[in-house]
């Protein structure tokens, strides 16, 4: 009986004790940052960074996570690829192979005369510490990625997404608050760009390498998800809440999500597409939308860019497809 | 059994009058008070309403073998947003018609039913009628639930799309029609029929047992369904709370879950995973039961552990209901509350482990055979090995960032429920197959039917996780070309499944149509439970005299 409540009480003292320990700080609030506006940038013509197979993207046939491309999605993939998929496949080979062997070696034919063995006390208590033991250790870096996720740097920008049934809205609060409409495109038009069908959208959200991106997420009608996986990226779109989340990608390109939460009819059919170019093409992307909406000077006082403090992106593989694009983005 | 008093002695001259008298089919299958007949009623239920759900999953695998939209438009006479919502309404079907009318049913109302009372040596559940009630209340609401596919959900469109979980507001605002209506009345009356299932259990489980029968001795069978009616009784009022909820927010101006009138959409969500995690649970705990009973049986061997075993159900039971946000980790909890959430459900891997390895060391040392029932129970065990460890991924909220709501989770759960609950019934089914009907299965076509059904869920639920990897999220008709290949193969995986189901129907029709009759314990000396000692079928009322446990 005693062994009974011990193995009761185990499991709850254990659910209970990583929580004082595991507090963590408040995010700190990131204050908005002003995007440059002179009056004089030209009118930027769409211009589409055309995707890479096997960045931002399911691949095809792929088996493994999308590659990542945020500090969260790195250690999120160290996680797996070190620690979880290691003790699946050890514990699903183990019990395989033990119950194989078990099988053979206790046929009838092998052994006609069952055991009436029925308790033997240190190997229960084995096979419930043992367990205990390899929570334990996975539970270690599963709590600090958790409270990674959740103490972001500095927000450099924000961005804010509203989910519509079925489409995003996006907004860019600090740069004028403009809003733009984010509509999958069809099968005809995602080739046009080189883009996966049902992934593509006909304005993507753009925003500048390096810098941490604060997302706010929510609904004007049900629930909806962003989620972006190549970001390790998810968070619920609550008609009546805001939510928030963040990433940092450094590396140019375009990336591809989808609403993860079942939102009604065209559910699968409201993809995300996040473009993330070199600073300077973003500031004159924010200038171009700032001219389109008729924003001027003092809703966006002038700055400086994001102050991005990375090291430069690793080569910048992706490249601009339309031929109208009016400047090439110096070498950051 | 007429009377609810059945603990009253068994010779009175009112029970004897009863048993001479030959009953109509009517008395016998309309007004059945038999927890026998009840459990064939039981059973029959689960087969029809799981060839509907099957049937529905075998849409959605043909319309996933290849990207685009090439059947459901079969259905919508070539509407396409019109197929987008029946794919949403077939999920939802799909979900509710497996877990409320088809595990459900099969191992509580059926394999309870017949072999609690009998497992315990009692003459019959403690409430006949109820219990005739029960089974009863499940045939409307199926009817409401199917029917709800043929009324109007959203605007324009025909039946509740809105997966089994009934998130509002997409079951409110979004479903003006009477589909979703329909529906919440569907589950009120299946949420009404398991409570009294519940109460009839749980009192014959702890009133009727025979003498000498302790709560000690009882069968891990009954151990488990024990258990799970704790938290059907427990949980189901929950979810009947908050449908009835979701139900006037629809229908009477309230606003729980209204944002804008000061509810909480999130509300609904802690509701529903209240009762939706325990009934996970209550899906697999009977399963864990009978796995118990076939091990020991074909090991001719007691089960390992029984102690560890019984109170391994008793707390994954306790913990099952202290795990709930686990299903919410997207939807903006903080990050302590996801910190709890993620080590409460770690810690269920350990009773659970102790339950995998408590059957492995129930064979080891025994002198094992291999009728079908075995094979089953042993495939059982691997595949919610594999089930379970995909579990512990998903376990972690910092993970589950990436694989919520991805293929990965439809991988895991259909690799412990449709690999772990339906292996565990098959198991059942053909281990008192012999016992319920009097006549033997054939051997064959069951080995055939597992052998064929276990590749063919493998190669259908495997390549999930991959998809799921690779993050294609779950509920959608229609996908990228990228994810073709597993797709495809997924749905291969199917047919071969289906196959075995055609095995499975054979084997029934073979079966009865079987001149031969199974002896009393065909399994031999491993078959210790009081089942064992009745006829095969048991007599119309078995343990007039009962029977005394040393």
């Amino acid at each position: 009986m005693m062994r009974n409540l011990k193995r009761l009480f185990l499991p709850l003292l254990i659910a209970i004790a990583p929580l004082p320990a595991l507090a963590q700080a408040d995010a700190p609030a990131a204050a908005p940052v002003p995007v440059v506006t002179t009056a004089d940038v030209p009118t930027a013509a769409p211009q589409f960074l055309a995707p890479e197979a096997g960045v931002g993207q399911p691949a095809r046939e792929g088996i493994a996570l999308q590659d990542p491309v945020t500090p969260i999605g790195r250690e999120a993939h160290a996680l797996v690829d070190g620690v979880l998929n290691p003790v699946m496949f050890i514990v699903s080979i183990f019990v395989l192979l033990l119950l194989a062997w078990t099988v053979v070696r206790f046929r009838a034919r092998a052994n006609p005369q069952p055991s009436k063995t029925s308790h033997n006390t240190v190997i229960e208590v084995v096979w419930t510490v043992v367990p205990v033991l390899i929570l334990v250790w996975i539970a270690v870096p599963s709590f600090r990625l958790l409270a990674n996720q959740y103490t972001p740097p500095k927000a450099d920008i924000t961005i804010k997404a509203t989910g519509h049934q079925w489409y995003w809205e996006y907004e860019y609060p600090d740069q004028g608050a403009f809003t733009f409409d984010s509509v999958m495109l069809t099968e005809a038009e995602a080739a046009k760009r080189g883009s996966p069908n049902l992934l593509d959208v006909d304005n993507r959200i753009v925003l500048p390498a390096g810098a941490t991106v604060r997302v706010l997420t929510t609904a004007a009608d049900v629930i909806h998800a962003w989620a972006m996986p190549a970001f390790w990226v998810q968070m619920d779109a609550v008609p009546g809440r805001v939510n928030e989340t963040w990433f940092k990608v450094d590396r140019p390109g375009v990336y591809f999500g989808q609403c993860f939460q079942l939102c009604g009819t065209k559910h699968g059919f409201m993809p995300i597409a996040v473009e993330v170019v070199s600073k300077e093409r973003f500031a004159e992307w924010i200038a171009a939308k700032q001219k389109e909406n008729g924003i001027t000077s003092p809703t966006a006082p002038t700055a400086v860019l994001p102050a991005v403090s990375s090291a430069p992106p690793p080569a910048p593989a992706a490249t601009p497809v339309a031929a109208a694009a009016p400047a090439a983005a110096p070498a950051a | 059994m007429a009377s609810p008093s059945a603990l009253a002695g068994h010779n009175d001259h009112a029970h004897e009058h009863h048993d001479d008298h030959k009953l109509s089919f009517v008395q016998r299958w309309l007004f059945s008070t038999n927890h026998k007949d009840i459990g064939t009623l039981y059973l029959i239920f689960a087969i029809i309403a799981g060839t509907i759900g099957g049937a529905i999953s075998g849409i959605m695998r043909l319309e996933l073998a290849q990207p685009g939209i090439q059947y459901l438009t079969f259905f919508t006479q070539g509407n396409l947003d019109a197929s987008y919502h029946l794919w949403n309404v077939f999920i939802t079907a799909h979900g509710l018609i497996m877990v409320f009318f088809t595990v459900m049913p099969a191992m509580i109302g059926g394999f309870g039913n017949w072999f609690v009372p009998i497992m315990i040596g009692a003459p019959d559940m403690a409430f006949p009628r109820m219990n005739n009630v029960s089974f009863w209340l499940l045939v409307p609401s199926f009817l409401l639930l199917v029917g709800s596919m043929f009324v109007e959900g959203p605007a324009g469109f025909n039946g509740v799309g809105t997966g089994w979980t009934l998130y509002a507001p997409l079951s409110t605002s979004s479903h003006p029609g009477p589909a979703v209506d329909m529906a919440i009345l569907s589950l009120h009356l299946a949420g009404a029929s398991s409570i009294l299932g519940a109460i009839n259990f749980i009192t014959t489980i702890l009133n009727m047992r025979a003498p000498g029968m302790t709560l000690h001795k009882m069968p891990l069978f009954v151990w488990s369904v024990l258990v799970t009616a704790f938290l059907l009784l427990l949980s189901l009022p929950v979810l009947a709370g908050a449908i009835t909820m979701l139900l006037t927010d629809r229908n009477f101006g309230t606003h729980f879950f209204t944002a804008d009138g000061g509810g909480d959409p999130l509300l609904y969500q802690h509701l529903f995973w209240f009762f939706g995690h325990p009934e996970v649970y209550i899906l697999i705990l009977p399963g864990f039961g009978m796995i118990s009973q076939i091990i020991s049986t074909f090991s001719k061997k007691p089960v390992f552990g029984y102690l560890g075993m019984a109170y391994a159900m008793v707390a994954i039971g306790f913990i099952g209901f202290l795990v709930w946000a686990h299903h919410m980790f997207t939807s903006g909890l903080d990050v302590n509350t996801k910190m709890y959430f993620t080590a409460a459900t770690m810690i269920i891997a350990v009773p659970t482990g102790i339950k995998i390895f408590s059957w492995i060391a129930t064979m080891w040392g025994g002198s094992m055979t291999f009728e079908t029932p075995m094979l089953w129970a042993i495939g059982f065990i691997f595949m919610f090995t594999v089930g379970g460890v995909t579990g512990v991924m998903l376990s972690n909220a910092g993970l589950d960032t990436y694989f919520h709501n991805t293929y990965y989770v439809v991988a895991h759960f259909h690799y412990v429920l449709s690999l772990g609950a339906v292996f565990a019934i098959f198991a059942g089914f053909y281990y008192w197959f012999g016992k319920m009907t009097g006549k033997p299965y054939n051997e064959f076509l069951g080995k055939l039917h597992f052998w064929v059904f276990f590749v063919g869920v493998n190669v259908m639920f495997m390549p999930m996780h991959f998809l799921g990897q690779q993050g294609m999220p779950r509920r959608v008709p229609d996908y990228p070309a990228e994810f073709a290949y597993y797709n495809k193969m997924a749905s291969y995986g199917y047919a071969i499944m289906a196959v075995g189901m055609l095995i499975f129907f054979v084997n029934l029709i073979v079966s009865f149509a079987s001149k031969k009759r199974v002896a009393d314990n065909y399994w031999g000396e491993g078959a210790t439970t009081l089942e064992w000692t009745l006829s095969s079928p048991p007599p119309f009322h078995q343990f007039e005299t009962l029977p005394v446990i040393k």
